[in-house]
């Protein structure tokens, strides 16, 4: 799933890539590409530069350094080949605007003007109800967004950046707030829609456990470096501790979920001195 | 331009006049439309009417209430600068709403939580309308006109301009109206679909201070947030369909207003004091209402089929929304 066979060009490439804004360089030294169809999983401490890549990527920001390629060609605003789920944040529960209205934003909500013409709007009925079926979602495709759950919103948010058939899904901080087994649930069904409609994954995440099983690489920021591989390359005691510039341990559990250990001085939780690997800071 | 000589009630202002309704609906409203002044202040209270429902609908999506209420304030300095200089205070109002929604919309992200600035801005134009009261040597009933409205008093001149403003309004709101919608809903996903947000923003905001200069002249300065904000927060929790939720804001507004000036029309209580009542009245309504279509809901749907434990308690959320169907 690496894509290195694809005669297409790369999803997205970037060489001596650095990023940074105000002058101050948050990382550098990037080299790396996303092939078609890839899942990539970015991890890294709070303020390591993980939202900042998908910025650069969504063209909202510019490189410091380095170029940054997009599908072959330089990043662009309003890409339609992008699909965005930005960190989840809390809707007004007074909102009563159905969910087929939040998802049916993905079709033209970027558009000038109203909506006039039948044939547009039933095209549009027609795309948000597969999106919504796909993230499965459609038991709620009427109810108003403000009273449904977090995990409720956040399939909606997915299929709203689905709706599109984008080549690349870009995902903030998706397993942010959720509990385990809602991030087991999100992380396979990012999965099986990737599967199913081919799409390169780009996700940014605190915990790698719940991604594991399908991930194919990961990319990991920290102390201004980045890292990328397959997890078992880039998950190891020497690589982040190269990385963080401090000994820190990788250790793996009996269900192979690995945790890093040894990053108490940085941990925003001193009271758990173990933590997942990617959650710290 | 409203006129100087302001007088709350109409059984004082036209003199000889003893209105009483009857019991034939039709006759009452041709008896009230007979008044020039009746049909003027209809007209306007109906043009601003619309754009404050539907601008309003967005101030609540957007959850600027505060910054509309604050430039309605910061015009007030406006309106009274703009009576002791001899200039119509609307055009006061409209000149120094749009300067301040301007600059709002310029600083957007960076006056979020700033609300003690806003506050004190807010307060110290409040102030300085003041002074110019009472540098004011003609009539002081002025400054009540510009703090609760006086749209008897409107003339016929004000009354098209009035309606041409609001025809503006309307034209460029519906020009911006879906990418102000994703804008408002959800920035950041908007932002990375190529829509200018600042840039909308700005624009709104702009359009928001105009809603608010032509409001001002049915509720006045101080009780613009009922015909501003009243009818969108309502359409919120009412309505499914942003176009349903539309209809039912400027409807509202519309409805506020036309009642308000039959009921001022005929009683010796001012519009504003009707304006605001009924908007409260209809709120409280409206959250009666959807919490009891909630209960209703709740009882007939225990547990949502789709989801587990984790949105157990969501379930009561989710079951609310099932009979509120517009």
């Amino acid at each position: 799933m690496t894509g290195t066979t694809q005669p297409v060009p790369p999803v997205i490439e970037a060489s001596g890539l650095a990023s940074g804004y105000g002058g101050k360089i948050v990382w550098s030294g990037a080299d790396f590409s996303v092939g078609a169809g890839e899942f990539l999983t970015v991890l890294g401490p709070n303020g390591a530069g993980k939202s900042t890549l998908l910025r650069m990527v969504l063209g909202l920001l510019a490189p410091a350094h380095g170029t940054l390629r997009v599908f072959g060609g330089p990043p662009e605003r309003g890409n339609p080949g992008i699909g965005y789920v930005p960190q989840r944040r809390a809707l007004d529960p007074d909102l009563s605007i159905s969910a087929e209205d939040i998802v049916g934003l993905g079709v033209d909500g970027h558009r000038w003007g109203v909506r006039l013409s039948p044939r547009a709007g039933r095209q549009r009925r027609e795309a948000v109800a597969e999106a919504l079926a796909a993230v499965g979602a459609d038991g709620y495709a009427r109810r108003a967004v403000g009273r449904l759950s977090g995990g409720e919103q956040q399939r909606l948010q997915l299929a709203q950046a689905l709706v599109t058939h984008p080549r690349l899904l870009l995902l903030d901080e998706p397993l942010a707030s959720l509990d385990l087994r809602s991030q087991q649930e999100v992380s396979q069904l990012v999965a099986d829609l990737r599967a199913e409609q081919g799409f390169a994954v780009v996700l940014v995440t605190h915990d790698v456990n719940p991604l594991l099983p399908v991930t194919d690489r990961v990319m990991y920021i920290a102390g201004g470096r980045v890292s990328i591989g397959t997890p078992d390359e880039v998950i190891t005691s020497e690589n982040l501790s190269r990385l963080y510039q401090a000994e820190v341990e990788v250790i793996t559990d009996s269900r192979g979920r690995v945790f890093v250990v040894g990053l108490e001085a940085e941990a925003a939780h001193p009271h758990s001195p173990v933590t997942p690997a990617g959650a710290q800071s | 331009m409203i006129s100087t000589g302001m007088i709350t009630t109409l059984a004082a202002q036209v003199p000889g006049f003893t209105p009483g309704p009857g019991w034939n609906l039709i006759a009452d409203v041709q008896d009230m439309l007979s008044f020039a002044f009746m049909r003027n202040a209809f007209a306007a209270g109906t043009a601003s009417a619309i754009v404050a429902g539907l601008i309003g609908y967005f101030v609540v999506l957007r959850q600027s209430s505060f910054a509309a209420h604050a430039i309605s304030h910061i015009g007030f300095a406006g309106a009274a600068g703009a009576v002791l200089l001899g200039f119509s205070p609307v055009l006061g109002v409209a000149v120094l709403s749009l300067a301040a929604s301007g600059a709002m919309g310029v600083l957007g992200k960076r006056l979020r939580g700033r609300d003690v600035v806003i506050g004190l801005v807010m307060a110290a134009s409040l102030g300085l309308g003041y002074l110019f009261i009472s540098l004011y040597t003609g009539n002081a009933q002025n400054a009540y006109s510009i703090l609760f409205g006086q749209i008897f008093g409107i003339t016929t001149g004000a009354v098209l301009i009035t309606i041409g403003t609001s025809v503006l309004v309307l034209a460029v709101l519906t020009a911006i109206f879906r990418p102000l919608l994703f804008a408002s809903l959800d920035e950041e996903v908007a932002q990375a679909r190529g829509i200018r947000v600042g840039a909308i923003a700005i624009g709104f905001m702009l359009l928001m201070a105009l809603a608010v200069s032509e409001a001002v002249q049915v509720s006045g300065v101080l009780l613009i947030f009922a015909l501003l904000v009243a009818p969108g927060a309502i359409a919120e929790r009412v309505a499914r369909r942003p176009g349903a939720a539309l209809a039912i804001s400027g409807g509202l507004a519309v409805l506020i207003t036309w009642v308000s000036l039959a009921l001022a029309y005929y009683t010796p209580y001012p519009v504003s004091f009707y304006v605001t009542s009924l908007a409260f009245v209809g709120y409280l309504a409206a959250r009666g209402w959807t919490a009891w279509a909630g209960r209703a809901g709740q009882a007939r749907r225990l547990a949502p089929p789709w989801r587990g434990h984790r949105d157990a308690d969501a379930a009561v959320g989710a079951a609310e929304t099932v009979t509120v169907r517009t």
